[in-house]
């Protein structure tokens, strides 16, 4: 057991996997001898060298372009776009490329790629580096899709995010990366990708959440349950595949629903559990199913009094809890 | 006719050792292409396929280029005219009708692509897609892995002159040329973009004139002569392999066809450029050259038409005769693992008795209520078939 940040976490997981396994590879940009931008591949490239950590121009098409190609002729890529924020160029091959190969291939091929993606705002990033884009990649089948929000999480689901056999898109809150810490258990274990975690329970209203908002959704709970208020959250791990049974377990439990999402309300990804709650747990609800999300302008603003304002936080999402409860 | 007598001084390929019976099978491979090919079309027009995307007029450079690959070896990241390339890599003519009939046991898909979207696993044919020059850096990480893992192998892509006008191909090229990555890029250049003629899609008279910006050979060679491809592919693969990196082989071919069986190319081509162009077409150049060098005689090419004419035949009957897939398999092979959707269709689940919604929740009919059509009845539909012609009818 060590005490290590989330960033601590998923650099020593990605020295891990490449010792264990000489297929995996890391490329990006600055990945290298900068060792990324946030120095998550630190030191990878002074023990792996220029043939297992390369620097990529900057090309995010071709990054996962021939990332694909690479896991088609026996690599396992981990590659890292800098901010998921300049995904976009990339989302042709990994929507119509990654996604699709095993199944249009009639499962001759598949694509064992991870790509990770810091995401998430309040860091004074701005418009375009703020975004959680997770909503345009888990409207894809054949895209798995994982926002730890823990260094625990984070080390097992991208030991298994790296193991799995198609392309899973790894999204770091890149506030998380040194602002969180916790306890990692040695040896090699797996978080399963798909499974859900309670990881407070309550009993009078489900808070669904992941990745930083996961966070605040138990500070948040706390800050309730001084007024009686019962909360469990769940935190997903997972956004696809959805873990469906603990969502629902839970929401058949509480009878109330509340789910927190950082990236714009409109069609966020927010929007599918609730309407997965509504069509299978209808019977059990006692209140409507609501969300607290990002506001629906195009890109969290610079300045911060304009960030603190699209930014969801614990106080927001308090007062969504009280407003539930009080249903 | 006497030739055989006046035999040329210097035996045709023997620059490039090829022998006599290289000669033949690589004639025999553009003709099996042809074939293929050309039965496809007339399937389209009697309504038992309702979609063909053609290759003919690029058979020639398909056939020359793939030659010098290692089959089973390297591979090729092939585009949607690539018939000849894909046959030549080892694909049967079955094969290749099996996508056109879109059936289970379609190699490239199991019917779920539509036709000319070729892959075959078996031969190291990657599986392709719709959105243009997707592939190429496919192609390029194949070579990567190549590199990094030692294998000696050589990746090509092949795409028309209007798809590597896309901004892939550029990064694509870029990267493979920083790493001296064992890449070969073919562009058959047969001057269309569907409807719109290449001065309106490249800025330069040649693609290959951009691999000078990637600091790589760009050769362009006609691509209705056979041996020339060759000939380029084969430098290319030797620099490839040696580890001197990609290579750019620019094929001039010609597009004889329609872009494809929805499109009628006299909108846009006069019945006298289409006239002139019949002259480009790489068969009957390739076997006159034969005939004219002693390699090819009446009597073999009699064998070989009557090969070619039983293969089609056969891969005809063969493929319309193949089951369709099943709607119980529609669910399958999302992911490696049955895919544990959270939102099944209210119809039902689709997958077979060793799948089925882990829940149990939604009812779904797991032994395929969807209604698959075991006697493969509805495959050669007409009238499906005349539907997917479109507005435009057929050139």
């Amino acid at each position: 057991m060590a005490l290590m940040t989330f960033i601590e976490a998923i650099r020593e997981t990605l020295a891990e996997e490449m010792r264990r396994d000489g297929s995996v590879i890391v490329l990006g940009e600055d990945v290298g001898r900068k060792g990324g931008v946030f120095l998550a591949t630190d030191g990878l490239w002074a023990e792996f060298g220029d043939a297992r950590v390369i620097d990529t121009p900057l090309t995010e098409s071709m990054i996962v372009g021939a990332s694909i190609g690479a896991a088609v002729n026996g690599l396992r890529p981990v590659a890292e776009i800098q901010f998921a924020d300049f995904i976009h160029p990339a989302f042709n091959q990994i929507v119509s490329e990654a996604a699709r190969m095993r199944y249009r291939s009639n499962n001759a091929v598949g694509v064992p790629m991870t790509i990770r993606a810091p995401y998430g705002g309040g860091v004074h990033g701005a418009l375009y580096h703020s975004q959680s884009v997770e909503a345009f990649f888990t409207h894809v089948p054949g895209l798995k899709i994982v926002v730890p929000s823990t260094p625990h999480d984070a080390r097992g689901l991208l030991r298994s995010s790296i193991r799995d056999d198609d392309p899973v898109l790894f999204f770091e809150h890149k506030k998380m990366y040194r602002s969180v810490r916790g306890d990692v258990p040695g040896g090699d274990f797996l978080v399963p990708l798909g499974r859900a975690r309670v990881t407070h329970p309550g009993s009078q209203v489900t808070v669904i959440a992941y990745g930083l908002m996961a966070h605040y959704a138990l500070e948040a709970a706390d800050r309730v349950a001084e007024e009686g208020i019962s909360v469990e959250v769940v935190d997903l791990r997972t956004l696809r595949p959805l873990d469906k049974d603990t969502v629902l377990t839970s929401v058949r439990k509480t009878g109330k629903c509340l789910i927190v999402y950082e990236d714009n309300r409109f069609g966020g990804y927010g929007a599918e559990v609730a309407a997965i709650v509504a069509e299978e747990a209808f019977d059990y609800l006692d209140g409507p199913v609501t969300r607290i999300a990002g506001p629906d302008v195009p890109g969290v603003p610079y300045n911060h009094v304009l960030e603190d304002w699209f930014m969801v936080d614990p106080e927001k999402i308090a007062a969504g809890i009280r407003k539930l409860a009080a249903y | 006719m006497g030739r055989r007598a006046a035999a040329p001084a210097r035996r045709i390929g023997a620059e490039l050792s090829l022998t006599d019976e290289d000669l033949v099978a690589m004639y025999r491979m553009v003709a099996l292409a042809r074939a293929v090919d050309e039965r496809m079309w007339v399937l389209n027009r009697a309504g038992r396929i309702p979609f063909v995307i053609s290759g003919q007029g690029h058979e020639g450079a398909q056939v020359g280029v793939t030659w010098a690959f290692r089959k089973g070896h390297d591979w090729i990241a092939p585009f949607y005219r690539s018939i000849a390339m894909c046959l030549t890599f080892g694909m049967s003519a079955r094969d290749i009708m099996l996508a056109q009939y879109a059936k289970a046991t379609d190699p490239s898909s199991g019917g779920r692509q539509m036709p000319g979207h070729y892959g075959d696993r078996r031969h190291n044919l990657l599986s392709v897609s719709s959105p243009v020059a997707t592939q190429i850096l496919h192609a390029v990480g194949i070579a990567l892995a190549a590199k990094i893992r030692g294998t000696g192998q050589v990746a090509l892509a092949a795409m028309g002159e209007g798809s590597s006008n896309q901004g892939d191909v550029h990064e694509a090229l870029n990267f493979a040329a920083i790493h001296k990555l064992p890449f070969v890029f073919l562009v058959e250049n047969n001057g269309y973009a569907i409807s719109v003629p290449a001065a309106m899609e490249v800025s330069v008279p040649d693609v290959a004139m951009r691999a000078s910006g990637y600091g790589i050979p760009g050769v362009v060679v006609d691509g209705s002569d056979v041996l020339a491809c060759y000939a380029a592919a084969r430098t290319a693969v030797e620099r490839a392999r040696a580890g001197e990196g990609p290579s750019l082989i620019e094929a001039k071919v010609t597009r004889l066809t329609a872009h494809s069986s929805d499109d009628q190319q006299t909108r846009y081509r006069s019945e006298q450029e289409l006239a002139a162009e019949r002259a480009r077409d790489p068969l009957p150049r390739f076997r006159d050259q034969l005939r004219e060098g002693g390699v090819l005689t009446d009597a073999i090419e009699t064998t070989l038409a009557d090969e070619v004419a039983a293969i089609v035949a056969d891969a005809t009957e063969f493929a319309e005769a193949e089951p369709d897939p099943e709607p119980s398999t529609a669910m399958r092979w999302v992911f490696a693992e049955d895919w544990p959707s959270e939102t099944w269709p209210t119809w039902g689940p689709g997958i077979g008795e060793t799948g089925g919604d882990p829940t149990g929740e939604t009812g779904g009919d797991p032994t395929g209520g969807a209604g698959g059509d075991p006697t493969g009845e509805t495959g050669g539909d007409p009238t499906g078939g005349a539907g997917g012609r479109g507005s435009d009818g057929a050139g």
